[in-house]
């Protein structure tokens, strides 16, 4: 028995230490001399923030590259510019530096920054509308919460309350109603992928953005199939009341994720200055979100009277949908990472396609044929030119 | 910076100097000055903390500068230790073998070649390599100052000698300057001023060698020069306190400062003076 289990873990490990033998090997004489010139190593900064206050701009970047860098000399639109750097002028790959910079910006310009490294190499990016950058106070984080609650949870809220009329739907009205809340979630899940996808440039390259939406997006679909796969039992013992809430609540999730990446976006785009957040955008928001709601309780309205409790649970369903949208504009707000962003939304995106698939898969009942009558073909084509519709309202 | 008042190697030891620059008479009499300059790849700093991969001659940018006077000889003998074709190209006289300007004429890594020609006509001059592409040979750093002094001068004697050659740098190769300086630091004289005293004759030998944006000047503050263009004519052309040149362009600047302190000069292409071309000196009684 331990002989076997010693053969076992030999068999395993023999690869890895053949692999590191290997490495050494190389390391000490491969052709790695081959692949070293005398140019300079190719030196990759990114700039991830830049940030103002009154005569002040600071400018947060990672290393990333493979090489330890050394910023130089530092431009503000075009003249060199004293700066102090933390903790030091040279970062080592993946380490992160702050520059702090006294230069008397101007509001409302478009503010230019280069930095120069030791080889002479640029890195630059340019803010089109400079603005103090809100730090965090009483006030600006009064103002995100109430923009949160007003873009997400106000709306999510107002959706939930046409309840009361899709409880009258019937046949065909029903039918109608489900194919429609698969086509709002499906638009929602292409735009929480798109813009993922749109974030990527934001994203340092080293930290593999496309891996990071292709691990979200996985991440929501596997773990909410394996889920619903291991309570399949449960839940056909509970009843087909108790299928609808969970779908009420997996469908609240999705849209939660994907308005916490919304309101990510909302938040950063505002603190830098690259939105004003005027009246209209915020209404359009919340006309864009009311659909949201439809969508949570669309699959409740059969079976709602065998459900214990069902106001709490449409509230605690509108509030998962809503209020992540308050914490996505405080972090974009005070600390916006796009990486965290481009997670968020395609988890929110995994989520949103599973739980599209779900109903349609109910729908079916195994006959997938059978779910293209006019009807849900309408129904699905009305939901997505609802949201595509209601989306030229955010155009920001 | 040394190079700044450092004309045929005279700022190192004697025997040193020998190995760069030998004077000697000729049978007719006129003077034979011979220079050993050499084509080299050097890592140079071109402002704190900046390093730019130039092409150099002798390890320097600019140049070391050579000055003669009106009829001598000059005799370079000039090895290529670089990676690419180099030459030396001179504004002045000289028959066109001399000219270093054409595929023929390139000397390639290892060659070496004799330029030799009479310093003719009396003024402040340039060389600078001509292969090609000119603008990248010319852009990585070779280029020098040529001075030829008239041999009857009228000009009133200079109590100091300043050489400011233009020029910049694009350091992430995208066809335009990242710095500009005198004398290739960015912002060198504006932290280690000139230091020189009020009322004695300062001359300057301008050049202007600035590449992808070429239009180039020369500013003084709080005060007026007298402009010798090209430094051809012992009479000025202008009094000013502005110069401004094309590339290859430059002229003599006889000043004398009326008052002591710290003057400004730059050039008044104020983009160029903020990225690194701005210096002063530093006026004393």
């Amino acid at each position: 028995m331990l002989r076997r289990r010693l053969k076992t873990g030999f068999n395993a490990l023999l690869p890895v230490f053949l692999l590191l033998l290997l490495l050494l090997v190389f390391l000490k004489y491969g052709p790695l001399g081959v692949f070293k010139a005398s140019v300079p190593p190719i030196e990759e900064v990114f700039i991830q923030k830049v940030t103002f206050s009154p005569d002040h701009i600071v400018v947060d970047v990672i290393n990333d590259g493979p090489e330890p860098v050394t910023i130089a000399q530092i431009l503000v639109n075009e003249v060199f510019w004293q700066f102090h750097m933390a903790p030091s002028q040279t970062l080592n790959p993946l380490e992160r530096g702050r520059i702090d910079i006294s230069y008397p910006w101007v509001e409302g310009d478009v503010e230019r920054i280069t930095l120069v490294s030791r080889n002479g190499v640029t890195f630059e990016t340019e803010v089109n509308v400079a603005t103090v950058t809100p730090t965090f106070n009483f006030l600006y984080f009064k103002s995100f919460m109430l923009l949160g609650v007003y873009v997400g949870v106000i709306p999510v809220l107002l959706g939930l309350m046409w309840f009361p009329f899709l409880v009258t739907l019937r046949g065909k009205g029903y039918a109608f109603l489900l194919a429609l809340t698969v086509g709002l979630l499906v638009f929602l899940g292409f735009d929480a992928l798109s813009e993922s996808f749109n974030l990527l440039k934001d994203v340092p390259e080293s930290f593999n953005g496309v891996g990071i939406i292709v691990i979200g997006l996985l991440l929501a679909i596997l773990s909410l199939s394996a889920v619903s796969y291991k309570t399949q039992h449960q839940r056909r013992e509970k009843g087909e009341h108790y299928q609808a809430l969970v779908w009420g609540y997996l469908i609240a999730l999705g849209i939660g994720l994907h308005n916490l990446g919304e309101g990510l976006a909302i938040g950063s785009a505002y603190a830098i200055g690259e939105i004003a957040l005027g009246s209209t955008l915020v209404i359009g928001f919340m006309i864009h979100n009311v659909t949201e709601g439809v969508a949570i309780v669309a699959p409740l309205t059969r079976t709602y009277k065998h459900i214990n409790r069902f106001l709490f649970h449409l509230i605690m369903m509108g509030l998962l949908a809503g209020a992540p949208t308050i914490l996505g504009t405080l972090i974009g707000g005070f600390a916006y990472s796009a990486a965290i962003a481009v997670l968020f939304l395609s988890i929110g995106a995994g989520a949103i396609f599973d739980v599209s698939f779900d109903i349609l898969n109910h729908m079916a009942k195994g006959k997938w044929l059978e779910i293209f009558t006019v009807t849900n073909a309408l129904g699905f084509l009305s939901g997505l030119l609802i949201m595509y519709v209601t989306g030229f309202l955010v155009v920001g | 910076m040394e190079f700044l008042t450092t004309w045929n190697f005279n700022n190192l030891p004697p025997d040193e100097r020998q190995k760069f620059y030998k004077e000697s008479t000729l049978p007719d009499g006129r003077t034979l000055r011979e220079y050993w300059f050499h084509a080299l790849d050097k890592e140079i700093e071109i402002a704190p903390g900046v390093f730019f991969p130039a092409w150099t001659y002798n390890g320097q940018v600019p140049a070391p500068t050579i000055r003669a006077t009106e009829g001598d000889l000059i005799r370079i003998h000039f090895q290529n230790l670089g990676t690419k074709p180099h030459t030396m190209h001179f504004h002045g006289f000289h028959p066109i073998e001399m000219d270093g300007a054409l595929p023929h004429q390139f000397v390639y890594p290892g060659e070496t070649f004799v330029y030799e020609f009479d310093a003719e006509p009396f003024g402040v001059h340039l060389f600078h390599c001509h292969s090609v592409p000119i603008s990248q040979h010319i852009s990585k750093g070779l280029y020098g100052a040529y001075i030829v002094d008239p041999k009857h001068d009228t000009r009133p004697k200079p109590d100091k000698e300043l050489i400011m050659v233009m020029n910049g740098f694009d350091t992430n190769f995208d066809e335009a300057n990242e710095f500009y300086a005198v004398n290739t630091a960015a912002f060198y004289y504006a932290k280690n001023p000139i230091k020189v005293k009020v009322g004695e004759l300062i001359r300057i030998y301008l050049i202007n060698i600035l590449e992808f944006d070429q239009i180039n000047s020369f500013h003084l503050h709080a005060q007026f020069f007298y402009e010798y263009q090209t430094g051809t004519s012992l009479k000025p052309d202008f009094y000013t306190d502005i110069t401004v040149m094309g590339q290859g362009e430059r002229s003599i600047l006889d000043i004398r400062f009326k008052f002591s302190g710290k003057i400004m000069f730059h050039a008044h292409k104020t983009e160029f003076a903020e990225q690194g071309w701005m210096g002063f000196f530093e006026v004393h009684e």
